[in-house]
């Protein structure tokens, strides 16, 4: 990768586009990743108001469980960034959310 | 007033981006996460040297989307109340065009109740419209878990380690609400991230009333490697902190005090020690003391308020 | 608000209120000011102004110097034109915070009525203190007498906001000498001398529009990088400085650049200084040129950038030259000014002879034959044919 030169970086080294960490994959921190049953979860969204990262997304998705219940959204974790923390498996009211060892 | 009465009308928005580099299971990331949501686009945030700063500032890459600045380590106050006059004067001459934008100064425990002290109680005496921000983390966690004033009484930190002679902090956790208290200001807060209702309504809150002058918010963020608790940990931790009476939510609006989040029946501080490895080492004796000292307080607060909201410590029964 | 007009006209004024009111007539925006002697009268005088409705700016008393450049960093962030001035012990207190404010490419003014440092305690004027922020990344400019403050002032914010400079600006004075000694000065017409630096926000602010992360951590891949712009900047300003130098000439009569210079067409000799210390040489001079020596002078008004190439093209072809500091250093026997000379002339490959000479440390008195004393050394030093070791202690008891 060619960094920049001098006169090629905006002065005082102000960062003039907001929020480019997404640019930063730290989904690769993770040693467990957490797997959401969409069956078991009842979309109370206790676990992307914790999330540290923002990185459950809340998506405008219907969702029909194989009982027949009915959801509008359904919540998916955006594996680009989780870290892995495990406190969405934690705090699950329902235990939806599994952690597994991610692959080498 | 209540701004939101459910997790179901917390706006989606996210205003942190991902990909900043807390630490997994991070209450800090919590706390900021949720206050760029409450902040909205027309906030200018400061933010101290510290956690926050470093793992969301690293250059060439920002996680935030708010116009943003970080000057130096003890004045996120001072540097706060520049912007503040700035904007008013702006406005005043026609050259603000960006309506009622608010200033929010952001820093950690160290940042704030030590070092940050001075800039801190400045603002606080001249009334500057801004809203104070303190994610306490107990320690001065980003240069390596040293101790500072807010760290607790018996806490292990890399400053204060548990040796044969001297084990853990000796003094008592600094008083900083109390200080801010005695500046007089409009609103003052405290809150952790297990209640997020509770937080998000506060931040909330004190924005509004930066409208009458300062506000304060002080947020409990515990700390992975700091208080040495496990990633998944921190919500848990989080509510024993106020389910011991380790930690109350309350807030001061002008002198009315409120306990927002009551505690009918408390559990014993063994239950809020013991998950921590910074207090591995304390006896018995020691416990007790934090137990009395705990106490002490909720009766306190108790008195202050006319009525039980804190309860007494009731010890779980477990079957064997 | 209205703000009250001054035709153009002479008053008798200190250095401190020619500087309040050149900080009113730019109209500033913000002052963060802290209270120091002998920079006091100019936070009295600018809170005056205030009061009265003669100057719409916000001050922000704050509680330390510390905070007042952290203030000022805030409010410049925003895009307000911000003034505050200091000295001495809060010049060293708000010291990391200089460092902060020029790294952020934040054009300030800060006016600074030098004086000695701690310790042992002293109100009197040096510039120690002047001396040892010539390192954190400030326009250092000197002015000789109160007009100068109020012209040098004014320029400042021209010179720190030139889109090609962005630097904060520093004009440093003799404390009391200056500050507090009344002078004429004229005082220009403010709508006149709002047109000369009207306001255009030409570096990056703090806004919801274009939300920019300001102050971020940078690591060894890019620091160099942004620091090496400051380097570039501080180049671009010695072009700068001349250019709003002769400009303000043109406007309001006064001519201003780098330094100054007097008699020095057919001089053999010069004399080198700053501060007060240049009307002292310049009486100096009269009276050596009276005795038949031809000496001419250099009154340095930019301290950093310092004029190197200015400074060689007149010191090139003299005899000797001698250098009077109002400031000291230990563990190095040349002072301040005298060091950046020397190393100037020897990298230009100019050696002649030259004699460093200290005087006026903590406001000791400075008397014109104390500076008539100093060129008969310097015609000396030419006579020995090469630079004089030894610094002179100028006016200590030994």
């Amino acid at each position: 990768m060619t960094l920049p030169k001098w006169y090629e970086m905006p002065l005082a080294g102000t960062i003039l586009e907001p929020g480019n960490t997404i640019k930063i994959k730290t989904g690769s921190w993770r040693t467990f990743k957490p797997i959401i049953d969409q069956e078991k979860c009842t979309r109370c969204r206790i676990c992307w108001v914790y999330c540290p990262e923002g990185s459950i997304l809340e998506l405008e998705k219907p969702y029909v469980t194989s009982k027949g219940k009915k959801f509008n959204i359904t919540y998916e974790i955006n594996y680009d960034y989780c870290k892995g923390c495990g406190i969405c498996a934690t705090e699950c009211p329902v235990k939806a959310i599994t952690l597994v060892r991610e692959e080498v | 007033m209540i701004y939101y009465k459910s997790i179901k009308e917390l706006p989606r928005e996210e205003r942190l981006a991902s990909g900043h580099s807390m630490c997994a299971g991070c209450a800090a990331a919590i706390a900021m996460r949720w206050l760029a949501k409450i902040a909205g686009e027309n906030a200018i945030i400061t933010v101290a040297t510290g956690c926050v700063e470093v793992t969301t500032t690293s250059y060439p890459y920002t996680a935030w989307r708010n116009p943003w600045i970080h000057s130096a380590f003890e004045n996120a106050a001072a540097t706060a109340s520049g912007i503040d006059a700035g904007i008013k004067v702006l406005k005043r001459k026609g050259l603000w065009r960006w309506g009622d934008t608010k200033v929010i100064a952001v820093a950690g425990d160290g940042g704030t109740v030590d070092i940050g002290l001075q800039a801190l109680s400045g603002m606080l005496e001249r009334g500057h419209n801004v809203m104070y921000v303190l994610y306490d983390n107990e320690a001065y966690m980003n240069t390596g878990i040293q101790r500072s004033g807010a760290t607790p009484k018996y806490a292990w930190t890399t400053t204060t380690p548990v040796g044969k002679v001297l084990k853990g902090k000796l003094q008592i956790k600094k008083d900083i609400v109390g200080i801010v208290l005695a500046h007089r200001v409009p609103y003052v807060a405290t809150t952790t991230v297990a209640y997020i209702l509770d937080m998000v309504n506060k931040f909330k809150k004190a924005l509004e009333y930066t409208k009458y002058g300062p506000t304060f918010v002080h947020i409990l963020t515990p700390c992975i490697p700091g208080w040495r608790i496990g990633e998944n940990e921190t919500i848990k931790i989080s509510k024993l902190a106020v389910e011991t009476g380790m930690w109350i939510n309350f807030e001061y609006e002008f002198s009315k005090f409120k306990v927002t989040t009551r505690v009918p029946k408390r559990k014993p501080v063994r239950e809020y020690l013991k998950l921590q490895g910074r207090f591995r080492h304390l006896t018995d004796t020691e416990i007790e003391e934090i137990q009395r000292i705990v106490d002490e307080n909720v009766k306190r607060i108790n008195e202050m308020v006319g009525e039980e909201v804190i309860g007494p410590v009731v010890e779980e029964k477990t079957s064997e | 608000m209205e703000t009250t007009i001054l035709a153009k006209r002479r008053y008798a004024l200190t250095g401190n209120y020619a500087a309040a009111y050149a900080a009113k007539a730019v109209d500033v925006d913000v002052v963060a000011i802290y209270p120091i002697t002998p920079q006091t009268t100019i936070a009295e005088k600018l809170s005056e102004f205030v009061a009265n409705g003669e100057l719409d700016a916000e001050l922000v008393h704050v509680e330390s110097e510390h905070s007042a450049m952290s203030a000022a960093i805030g409010a410049a962030a925003v895009g307000a034109r911000v003034f505050t001035a200091t000295c001495s012990q809060g010049l060293e207190l708000m010291h990391e915070m200089l460092f902060i404010a020029s790294g952020l490419r934040l054009p300030i003014v800060m006016a600074v009525p030098a004086r000695a440092l701690s310790a042992p305690i002293s109100i009197h004027s040096d510039y120690c203190d002047v001396v040892s922020a010539r390192d954190s990344g400030w326009i250092v400019l000197i002015a000789s007498n109160a007009q100068e403050v109020y012209d040098l002032i004014i320029q400042a914010f021209k010179i720190g906001e030139d889109k090609n400079v962005l630097l904060p600006v520093m004009v440093a004075y003799d404390g009391f000498l200056m500050s507090h000694t009344l002078e004429p000065v004229i005082l220009e017409d403010d709508y006149e001398v709002r047109k000369f630096v009207p306001k255009e926000v030409n570096w990056i602010t703090l806004n919801p529009e274009k939300p920019v992360t300001m102050g971020p951590l940078v690591g060894p891949d890019w620091y160099y990088e942004i620091k090496y712009q400051q380097v570039v900047a501080m180049r671009n300003a010695l072009n700068v400085i001349n250019k709003v130098g002769k400009d303000f000439d043109k406007k309001f009569g006064r001519r201003y650049g780098l330094l100054k210079t007097y008699r020095v067409e057919d001089a053999e000799y010069i004399i080198i200084t700053y501060g007060a210390a240049w009307e002292f040489a310049m009486e100096a001079i009269d009276k050596a040129r009276n005795d038949g020596v031809k000496i001419g002078g250099i009154g340095i008004t930019s301290m950093r950038p310092f004029p190197e190439e200015e400074i060689v093209k007149i010191l090139q072809d003299k005899k000797a030259f001698v250098t009077v500091d109002k400031a000291l250093y230990f563990g190095i026997s040349t002072s301040p000014v005298h060091m950046d000379i020397l190393a100037t002339l020897y990298k230009y490959d100019v050696r002649i002879p030259c004699i460093n000479v200290v005087h006026g440390i903590g406001q000791r008195t400075m008397f014109v034959k104390d500076f008539v004393e100093t060129i008969k050394m310097c015609v000396k030093v030419a006579e020995k044919g090469k630079p004089e070791k030894e610094i002179i202690y100028m006016g200590l008891r030994t």
